[in-house]
């Protein structure tokens, strides 16, 4: 049993005026096997906190706390929070040329189990985990992201979800760029990581259309850098309705 | 003004093509009061297969068929009696690699070599530049039509040698040469990657790395002569420099002639900076006189680590110095992987990752 505490997380970026405040002050606690969708309009900081939780340097924390089972995660670098059983499913997935898929993956699990995963099973494994989201097994032969459809680039993060074993994942609109049949296949991975390994979910999105595959179990409503509106899975269906202007100021 | 031709003159450095270069180092390779060994520096490893054959003759049997204003290469020119002359025959097929090694002497020599590629053959040809050496040379490789020719030219010398070459392909007829030229040894290493066209619907793709740590100057001019209608080039070099001492020069001159239409072009140069003070001069040069093309372009990146690149590899649990370790890996690993030859792509990622280690990577 794990535990994501946010607790009055204000995080600012570096522009050239100055620091410029985005997150002012978000509280939220993520047990595992819970799901919490974030949902709000484009701007509002919602990747801004998904990616201060990972470590991105470019952003900047002014006050507040992270702690992931009472351990302090904010004073950790970007590696010891994956370690510690953080995963950033990212809405842009980075390339990087002439590394391979498996190679890649082989060297994150190596670095996150303390130790090279023995080659048999772990060929084994990554071929099992690709099959379950439909990926061609050439695909491990690519350079990572490069060249990869936007379908490709989140089955790949939900890949490298299965085969790293998080405790907390946030997912940043994996459900962007994605068209129903790819929807459907990396929410049914996303909801088979969750099952087998209690999985506790951050799920950041701008549409409610995931929330039909992946089901919340809270859903928190974010505007102007912190939560403006809590409930449960009929919160998403009312902004279905009414949309985002109401927490927007004119 | 004096009515000389530059190429009798010694160069100063104040010339375009002499600018980057430090003429010091040169050991007056490039001055015509030095004098200069004529030696044949070049053999074929292991014995002559089926579908290609390699002999010396006399220079002034086998002149060259392309015009260089290269003071370097005038003297070469000038000076080789002998020629090594690769032959692959016409229609054949040679499956392994040839490999071709040069052993330098002690003295400063220049050489002559001459690649033919037969009509319709099809081979992969490997020269491989090791140990010490002071050495100015010229390969002129010839494709005939439709012949498909990869050459891997490939700089692995010890850390005091000086290099300056060109390497000048004539692409004939629906003729295919792909090239991967790699240099990561050698004290100032100046190549002369060069292509030309002798007619239509050649195609040219040519691929560098290079590896610069503190001393080291490692410069690659390239040319693509599209003077020939429907002609295909790609230009893809890549460099890394480590250490305050490590200079590159990269120049990606292509021209498109009036009468070269159809012409489809492209060049990439990009640097990776591993520490301040290194510097690297990249200027791609692209001309073009006639509007009926398919396409032409160039690019050119310098620059530091991409830090989402790093923060991507760290963010699933890969340590700092573990995430450069791959992206620099994969920097290189990219055109590297391009040889297709398991025991040099091996031989020569172990090098770059010995003299990583030695400067802290």
């Amino acid at each position: 049993m794990s535990q994501l505490v946010i607790k009055g997380l204000q995080v600012g970026v570096e522009t050239e005026s100055g620091l410029t405040e985005i997150l002012r002050g978000v509280d939220l606690t993520i047990n595992s096997g819970e799901v919490h969708a974030i949902m709000g309009p484009n701007g509002s900081g919602k990747s801004t906190l998904a990616y201060s939780i990972a470590g991105h340097p470019k952003y900047t924390i002014t006050g507040g706390a992270v702690t992931l089972d009472g351990v302090d995660v904010l004073e950790m670098s970007v590696d010891e929070r994956a370690k510690a059983g953080l995963f950033l499913a990212m809405q842009y997935p980075v390339e990087v040329p002439g590394v391979s898929v498996a190679n890649f993956l082989r060297t994150a699990a190596t670095a996150l189990r303390g130790e090279a995963p023995k080659v048999r099973t772990w060929v084994g494994e990554v071929k099992d985990a690709m099959s379950k989201l439909a990926m061609d097994p050439a695909f491990s032969e690519r350079s990572v992201n490069e060249g990869f459809s936007g379908g490709e680039k989140k089955r790949h993060e939900i890949l490298q979800m299965e085969l790293l074993k998080p405790k907390i994942a946030i997912l940043d609109e994996t459900d962007s760029g994605l068209d129903v049949d790819a929807l459907r296949i990396v929410s049914e991975g996303v909801n088979r990581v969750k099952q087998e390994q209690n999985l506790g979910i951050m799920l950041i999105t701008h549409y409610t259309r995931i929330l039909r595959y992946i089901k919340p179990d809270f859903v928190h409503v974010f505007a102007g850098g912190k939560i403006v509106e809590e409930g449960g899975p009929e919160l998403a269906e009312r902004l279905e309705e009414k949309g985002y202007a109401q927490y927007v100021k004119a | 003004m004096s009515g000389l031709p530059t190429n009798y003159l010694t160069p100063t450095g104040r010339e375009e093509a002499w600018r980057f270069t430090p003429l010091k180092r040169l050991s007056g390779l490039h001055d015509a009061a030095t004098s200069v060994l004529d030696r044949i520096s070049i053999e074929l490893v292991g014995s002559v297969r089926a579908g290609f054959n390699i002999e010396t003759v006399a220079s002034a049997d086998l002149p060259p068929k392309s015009t260089t204003d290269d003071v370097i290469i005038q003297r070469v020119r000038a000076t080789a009696s002998k020629v090594t002359h690769l032959k692959i025959d016409k229609e054949a097929v040679v499956n392994e690699p040839i490999f071709l090694k040069r052993s330098a002497g002690v003295e400063k020599e220049f050489s002559r070599t001459v690649v033919t590629a037969g009509a319709h053959s099809k081979a992969t040809v490997v020269v491989e530049n090791e140990g010490a050496g002071t050495i100015g040379e010229e390969i002129e490789i010839r494709l005939e039509a439709g012949a498909n020719l990869t050459f891997i030219s490939l700089q692995e010398w010890s850390e005091n040698a000086i290099h300056l070459g060109r390497h000048h392909a004539i692409v004939g007829r629906d003729a295919t040469f792909n090239s991967i030229t790699i240099t990561v040894g050698g004290s100032l290493v100046r190549l002369l990657p060069t292509v030309e066209y002798s007619d239509q619907g050649g195609n040219a793709e040519l691929l560098g790395l290079y590896f610069a740590t503190d001393g080291q100057h490692l410069e690659h001019r390239v040319h693509v002569e599209h003077g020939i209608p429907n002609g295909k080039s790609r230009v893809t070099y890549k460099g890394i420099l480590a250490g305050a001492q490590a200079r590159t020069v990269w120049i990606g001159d292509v021209f498109i002639r009036g009468n070269a239409e159809g012409t489809d072009t492209y060049e990439l140069n990009k640097n990776l900076l591993l520490t301040d003070g290194a510097r690297a001069d990249s200027v791609p040069n692209l001309e073009i006189e006639t509007g009926e093309i398919v396409g032409a372009g160039h690019a050119s990146t310098t620059g530091r680590f991409d830090d989402e690149q790093l923060f991507y590899l760290m963010s699933r649990g890969i340590p700092l110095s573990e995430a450069r370790r791959l992206v620099i890996r994969g920097f290189f690993g990219e055109i590297v992987g391009k040889i297709g030859i398991e025991s040099v792509q091996e031989r020569l990622m172990n090098r770059i990752d010995t003299e990583l280690a030695r400067v802290g990577e």
